[in-house]
């Protein structure tokens, strides 16, 4: 009953949120709500979903944003980062002081914390990073290390870069154009920074190629690495099925997960980065998939299929395993 | 003073008409986080299948002017998994459960409907026949008189006998009369509509389909004179079934146009992705709107439009004089 109740407690509420500011932060936009009971439940790598166009809209899908920064000011602030893509965002972009949104949040999975004093690199892609200055206020609450590597196209769409530099033990950052930081992608410069700033455990939030290669480098030093995705969402609260991915869980069988619910945050080493966009076929409900108890027994006969497999990538969670979905196309021959 | 909402689901009371439209509410436990799920109607359920189901690659959704098109692929993880986990959590909060069921062939349609008489507190079955038909080419059982009505006698044989089968129309036929009274034939006790419109998007920058699956269901305001044309020639045709009407409502207003046309119940789908907790504010919404209305019971406002009277004694407009001349 207590637990329930303190569950209750942490979830999610649907407020009317009353836009606070509205202003450029360089390529993006940064919009901050007046929203208490959103910022009293909070934690990082969480997002909120917004109704956009007004009453009589068009546009019938939520748009979700990962939280920024919460503050306790007028009872309580959400901020969050935005570009401007379509009409949606274009909407709210011009959005005034004292407008009402209706805003519903904290969503989704919150990067977890390491229990003891960890050296962390945070990583980000574009404003990808609008997340990662919370954490790293978390972090450090918890004395730990924090060192950003961020990059984008160009200088103008670094998000953050200032607050990085000034807030962090160190701060990389690349851009593709050399225009701030060092020409390349983040991906460039990871080898480096994981040895200068002797990383234990990688956060991670950007684009899908980007976390990818971030989760596939540091598979090779055995570093946990958390990822925020940014798959396409319809609801946020889980009950669209549109923003599924194939994860592993941990008794290693594949589920088409819901990055809103089941996410945005997850072990980099339990995405299939390769697979994302496709129903693999040893996924949970795949097209010819069998139950376990079947799998099982085939494998014995083909002397190791994916069940033999699924065993190995089990309750082990210190370990990473990026070769897991490598090793994938073995299965059953 | 309050209206009096309540209504039938078959044979069954409910205690007002709105539900959740099946595949945008889950099985509840998600929208229990904004609203209490006890309070609207019923949940319908996402389909439920009898084996498990991964869905179809991403990406599964596109936004269209007022709707959007999902290409999901009623992914889920079976019947054993909703009876032992999703139902009893239903239950448990006091909620009615209306379990859309969906499969390949008339056999499975068949065993999911034994299998839900087995557990205890179902409160009705809505049949999705928009799926395709493994042993005929894939065509789809919706746009089948014959094959709507196998399905529908099919479950309702298995199904226990005080829990009414409601069919879920799809509205992409050419007579949906005629798919709605092989239904009743086959023993439906009432009929949902609609289903979506079958659609595409191409993207004009990369000039491919933006849905993996190419083509996606339409859902959303956009189709709602869709829904109320249909509803209103089932009812012309079939007056005593019951209708569960569905199709872009967005307000009460919206749920009282499907009411007016036919329905007796109206769910509520697309709009829950904006907004968690649209049906209760609907449901509210609705009661505002008959009691502005001086109406004293739902059953009084069903199907309304059919007659040549108006609501309380609003004078008939143009369109009604031109209409007696």
């Amino acid at each position: 009953m207590m637990h329930s109740e303190m569950e209750a407690q942490a979830g999610p509420v649907q407020v009317r949120g009353t836009v606070l500011t509205v202003r450029r932060v360089d390529a993006y936009y940064a919009m901050t709500l007046v929203a208490p009971a959103i910022a009293a439940r909070f934690r990082p790598g969480q997002f909120i979903t917004l109704a956009v166009g007004g009453p009589d809209t068009s546009m019938m899908l939520s748009r979700a944003f990962s939280i920024h920064d919460v503050r306790p000011d007028h009872g309580g602030t959400v901020e969050f980062v935005f570009a401007v893509h379509g009409r949606g965002t274009r909407w709210l972009a011009e959005r005034r002081a004292r407008d009402v949104l209706d805003v519903t949040g904290p969503l989704g999975r919150p990067f977890p914390l390491p229990r003891d004093p960890a050296s962390c690199l945070l990583i980000g892609g574009g404003y990808g990073s609008a997340p990662l200055f919370a954490l790293a206020d978390r972090l450090r609450e918890r004395s730990c290390q924090v060192d950003f590597l961020l990059g984008a196209g160009s200088g103008d769409r670094v998000f953050g870069a200032l607050t990085a530099r000034r807030t962090g033990r160190t701060a990389t950052i690349t851009t593709e154009d050399g225009s701030l930081g060092s020409r390349g992608l983040v991906t460039d410069m990871l080898d480096q920074v994981i040895h200068e700033a002797r990383t234990d455990v990688i956060y991670a939030c950007g684009p899908m190629p980007m976390l990818r290669q971030v989760t596939a480098l540091a598979g090779r030093y055995d570093i946990p690495v958390q990822a925020a995705v940014e798959e396409a969402m319809a609801c946020g609260i889980g009950v669209c099925m549109t923003c599924v991915l194939p994860v592993i869980g941990s008794d290693g069988i594949t589920r088409m997960s819901r990055s809103c619910v089941d996410g945005p945050v997850f072990r980099g080493e339990q995405v299939r980065w390769d697979d994302v966009g496709t129903i693999p076929f040893d996924a949970f409900g795949a097209p010819g998939w069998e139950p376990r108890s079947r799998r099982a027994s085939q494998s014995v006969v083909n002397g190791g299929g994916s069940a033999a497999a699924a065993a190995g990538t089990g309750p082990g969670r210190g370990r990473t395993a990026p070769q897991r979905s490598d090793g994938r196309p073995g299965h059953g021959g | 003073m309050g209206v009096d909402l309540r209504t039938r689901l078959g044979h069954v009371e409910l205690p007002n008409p709105i539900l959740t439209a099946s595949g945008c509410a889950g099985a509840g436990r998600e929208l229990a986080q904004f609203m209490d799920v006890s309070k609207i109607g019923a949940i319908v359920t996402k389909s439920v299948m009898l084996a498990p189901r991964s869905g179809r690659p991403t990406p599964r959704m596109a936004e269209t002017p007022s709707g959007m098109l999902n290409s999901i692929g009623l992914q889920g993880p079976g019947i054993d998994a909703f009876l032992q986990r999703d139902l009893p959590w239903l239950l448990s909060r006091g909620a009615r459960a209306v379990v859309s069921i969906a499969g390949g062939t008339v056999a499975e349609y068949a065993d999911l409907a034994g299998r839900l008489s087995e557990a205890a507190g179902v409160t009705a079955i809505e049949v999705n026949i928009s799926c395709p038909n493994v042993e005929h080419r894939g065509q789809v059982f919706a746009c089948d008189p014959a094959a709507s009505g196998a399905v529908v006698e099919a479950v309702r044989s298995r199904a226990r006998y005080d829990i009414p089968v409601f069919a879920k129309l799809s509205p992409d036929v050419t007579d949906i009369v005629g798919i709605a009274k092989a239904c009743v034939s086959a023993g439906a006790d009432g009929l949902s509509m609609i289903n979506t419109l079958l659609g595409m998007v191409i993207d004009t920058a990369t000039t491919r389909p933006q849905l993996a699956g190419l083509t996606g269901g339409l859902s959303g305001p956009a189709i709602r004179p869709v829904a109320v044309r249909c509803i209103w020639q089932v009812r012309e045709a079939l007056p005593n079934v019951p209708i569960i009407g569905m199709g872009g409502v967005r307000t009460g207003l919206d749920a009282l146009e499907l009411i007016l046309a036919g329905a007796s119940m109206v769910s509520v789908g697309t709009t829950i992705f904006h907004d968690p907790s649209a049906c209760t504010r609907i449901l509210r919404e609705l009661e505002e709107e008959l009691t502005g209305r001086g109406t004293e019971r739902l059953a009084d406002v069903v199907g309304l439009a059919h007659q040549a009277r108006t609501i309380a004694g609003r004078p008939p407009g143009p369109g009604a004089a031109a209409r007696r001349s």
